[in-house]
């Protein structure tokens, strides 16, 4: 890693460049740019989970930490290649007048020609997609989950906003549980009359759940809580009886279904290394998850 | 099939939702040869790691069958012991416990009435305990000798006669047959069990990210297909080399040999991958119907003496190491005439490869392990420099890495640095990062999900195996006639026979 303090754009470009040659100008064949938004106290952490999921999808990544915008514009930054990371790699630290100016640092950084995809561990943009950052990227990643402000509310907000390209962790976090559920339906194609989704009380993925079982199955659901983790039952009731998935340690949950015995199966609640790399291998806009946010704003508002 | 797309729409099934991964329906594996190599090294730690990754169905279960005096905890701890070394994922111990708890052992002899009817039971019973629903594989990692045998006894036992609404399939390692007829054999004794829908044959090199890339870069650009013929390519050389000897197995090898055990399964699919015209769609059928008339347009040279090379390895240094050689290796006969190398010459009789000849060769003991197919093209018909100018320039080549360090490589003529003109090759590499190795799943893990879901596209079916036999047959029984095959030092690219193969035709191997 090299720190370079008080630089600009190409500063950081000639970098990328020098740290290759270094390295004796190996072939780093990235895919993508990926723009981590994130918080000084969160950057360390936010860097790690980007490199694993860096090993699925050769990345440049650029995090971007937005400090103080008082005072004198100061563009700070640490450049890499290797040690751990598929691509390369910049953490840029923006103080000052530029804090409200950083597409213009992360726009010359931008990989030619390939997709931009942006992440924002913590809290996001009320409207990611109109975000100057946010413009810049075809894949806009939120985490309701991690949200610091607002936690109740945050999935609600993303929703309303949701435009396409958008798409956030806590659904990701769902696709187990899809997966399950929609099996359960190819094995028994029943007619589901109605049902149920048990989560701790504040769980955006829970959520939307709810809203994407509604959306497509047709049938109100209710939400009820628990202590957690994270989900703990997905119910769907039939006229044969009930087929439910319940999880109470996040790990290994039980499948019920009618005439059947009990089955015990695999349903881990999953790292953000995994999460990421997930969001990252689809970058073209998610149909069914732009149908359940629409879906959850109109529960919301009814 | 799942019974349900025949019966109506699952709606929270989308075809845009491509999240969601496929997950197998109820349905159990019964492993046959539980303590051979290939279950304990591949299928045991497979099935692992697709629970792992939640893509079995609640409730799977796997039986072992053996000639093993064990208790089902035995199998579960050689099971255990196969996952804790081989498995790619990490291990987890609730995963672990609920397929642990689907884990089943029935010991008996092949020809043994009891124990078959004990595997009867043993599936019923999971059938009601663990709710798989009379659908159940049956895995014969055994010798081809007891096929008949085994599903013979299937059939007897009413094992191999789905219920209602239920499966049974059967799946069948390499080798298949050892010339046309044998293979026409196997697979009769299959067929008369097993209709040719539920027959599996696993080809694993048909299973790897890399191999399934060959079609999309064929057939999703542009830039490719529009040279890709006898217009632009020179010739393609295939290539799959390991610098292992036989190891243990010279039971199996000896009398079988390279040309047997790889270039009629995996080199010839892998030939009709990158030869084959574009299918219709990517379904199991389209595929085949490709495949085949690809596989039909070989033609082999006329002087089979002048275009095919053998050789067997002889002891040397391999990569720091003194190896013995072939006759040597414990378990081969001193007179063995078996090859461990092969290199075949095969034209295709169509208007887009007549007169590029295609280069299959695949050896042990040679220089490093690797699987790779180059597509050779024509030199350009002027270059506007010196003949000093282009001394370096040999021909650009497209080369599909397939194993290992995945991914592509570009050949082309590039100036030197330096006030001269000076034109030599360079290489443009692309390597699709971890996507091939870590968190994807491994060709057996992919094949074996395709057995249990029942989607056939990556499994040769029978017409494909008995013509890529017809096609070798001819060689083989021109090698059998000619004595020993040509020694080669260990650790190198194989014997001076094969050199001179591609030098009559005025080229050269690549060194991969």
């Amino acid at each position: 890693m090299i720190e370079l303090i008080d630089t600009n754009a190409s500063g950081i470009a000639a970098e990328f460049i020098a740290s290759r040659v270094r390295s004796g100008s190996p072939a780093m064949s990235m895919v993508m740019t990926l723009i981590i938004v994130v918080a000084e106290d969160d950057s360390d952490e936010a860097m790690r989970v980007a490199r694993q999921a860096s090993h699925e999808h050769p990345a440049r990544v650029l995090g971007v930490i937005l400090g103080d915008a008082r005072g004198h514009a100061r563009v700070n930054a640490q450049v890499g290649t290797g040690d751990g990371w598929t691509g390369e790699t910049a953490l840029i630290r923006l103080e000052g007048e530029v804090v409200r100016h950083a597409e213009s640092v992360v726009l010359p950084l931008l990989l030619p020609d390939s997709p931009v995809a942006i992440w924002w561990p913590s809290d996001p943009p009320e409207d990611p997609a109109t975000d100057p950052l946010g413009r810049l990227a075809q894949r806009r990643i939120t985490d309701a989950a991690a949200a610091t402000r607002g936690k109740s509310r945050a999935i609600h907000r993303q929703c309303t906003t949701y435009a396409a390209g958008n798409s956030d962790l806590a659904w990701t976090r769902i696709t187990p549980w899809r997966a399950l559920l929609a099996a359960a339906l190819d094995q028994q194609p029943l007619k589901v009359i109605g049902g149920s989704v048990t989560a701790e009380r504040i769980s955006p993925s829970a959520e939307l759940l709810v809203a994407w079982l509604t959306d497509r199955l047709k049938v109100s659901f209710d939400r009820k809580s628990s202590r957690g983790p994270g989900i703990t039952e997905a119910r769907l009731d039939t006229s044969e009886g009930p087929i439910v998935i319940s999880r109470r340690d996040g790990r290994l949950a039980t499948f019920t279904s009618p005439d059947r015995p009990d089955r015990p199966v695999a349903l881990k609640r999953r790292q953000l290394p995994e999460l990421l790399a997930e969001e990252l291998r689809r970058l073209d806009e998610d149909d069914v998850y732009a149908a359940t946010a629409r879906r959850l704003t109109k529960l919301h508002l009814s | 099939m799942s019974p349900s797309t025949s019966r109506g729409v699952n709606p929270l099934r989308d075809p845009q939702d491509r999240r969601l991964p496929r997950i197998a329906g109820p349905c159990g594996l019964v492993l046959f040869g539980v303590t051979g190599d290939l279950s304990r090294k591949k299928v045991m730690p497979a099935i692992y790691d697709l629970a792992n990754r939640g893509l079995l169905p609640p409730g799977f279960s796997l039986v072992g069958f053996a000639r093993r005096d064990w208790a089902n905890e035995d199998f579960a701890q050689v099971v255990h012991d196969s996952v804790k070394q081989h498995a790619r994922t990490e291990f987890r111990e609730e995963v672990w416990n609920q397929l642990a708890e689907g884990f089943r052992f029935v010991p008996g002899n092949f020809d043994d009435d009891a124990a078959f009817n004990t595997l009867r039971r043993t599936i019923e019973e999971l059938d009601e305990v663990r709710g798989t629903d009379g659908n159940h594989a049956f895995y014969l990692a055994i010798p081809p000798g007891y096929f008949g045998d085994v599903v013979g006894q299937l059939k007897e036992h009413g094992l191999a006669q789905p219920a209602e609404g239920s499966w049974r399939r059967v799946v069948v390692e390499k080798p298949f047959g050892h010339d046309e007829e044998s293979a026409h054999e196997l697979n009769s004794t299959l067929a008369s069990v097993f209709p040719s829908g539920s027959i599996f044959r696993i080809d694993h090199y048909l299973g790897k990210e890399t191999v399934q890339n060959i079609l999309a870069t064929r057939f999703a650009n542009t830039m490719f297909e529009p040279i890709w013929n006898s217009h632009y390519v020179d010739h393609v050389q295939i290539t799959m080399a390991e610098d292992i000897g036989i190891g243990g197995r010279a039971g199996y090898y000896d009398g079988i040999g390279a040309a047997r055990d790889v270039i009629q399964n995996h080199l010839m699919q892998l030939m009709s991958l990158v030869a084959m015209e574009e299918p219709t769609s990517f379904d199991a059928e389209s595929l085949r119907v490709e495949k085949l008339k690809l596989l039909q347009s070989i033609t082999l040279p006329r002087r089979l003496d002048l275009t095919t090379a053998r050789g067997q390895y002889a002891a040397g240094w391999q990569g720091g190491e003194k190896v013995v050689g072939f006759l040597e290796e414990e378990g081969v006969r001193k007179t063995s005439a078996t090859e461990t190398y092969a290199a075949i010459t095969l034209h295709v009789d169509n208007r887009r490869w007549a007169g590029v000849p295609f280069y299959l060769r695949t050896g042990k003991r040679l220089g490093r392990r690797v699987t790779e197919v180059a597509v050779v093209f024509k030199a350009a018909p002027h270059v506007p420099f010196t003949r000093a100018a282009t001394e370096e320039l040999t021909h650009n080549a497209l080369v599909i890495r397939v194993q290992p360090d995945e991914g592509m490589t570009l050949r082309f003529g590039s100036k030197v640095p330096g006030t001269q003109m000076e034109i030599r090759d360079v290489n443009m590499d692309f390597a699709y990062g971890g996507t091939f190795t870590e968190s994807s799943a491994e060709a057996y893990e992919r094949l074996i999900l395709d057995v249990l879901l029942g989607d056939p596209p990556l499994f040769p079916r029978h017409a494909e195996v008995e013509r890529s036999w017809q096609i070798l047959d001819p060689v083989l029984d021109h090698w059998a006639g000619k004595g020993r095959p040509e020694p080669y030092e260990s650790g190198t690219w194989g014997p001076p026979s094969a050199d001179a193969m591609l030098a009559r035709d005025g080229r050269a191997w690549r060194r991969p």
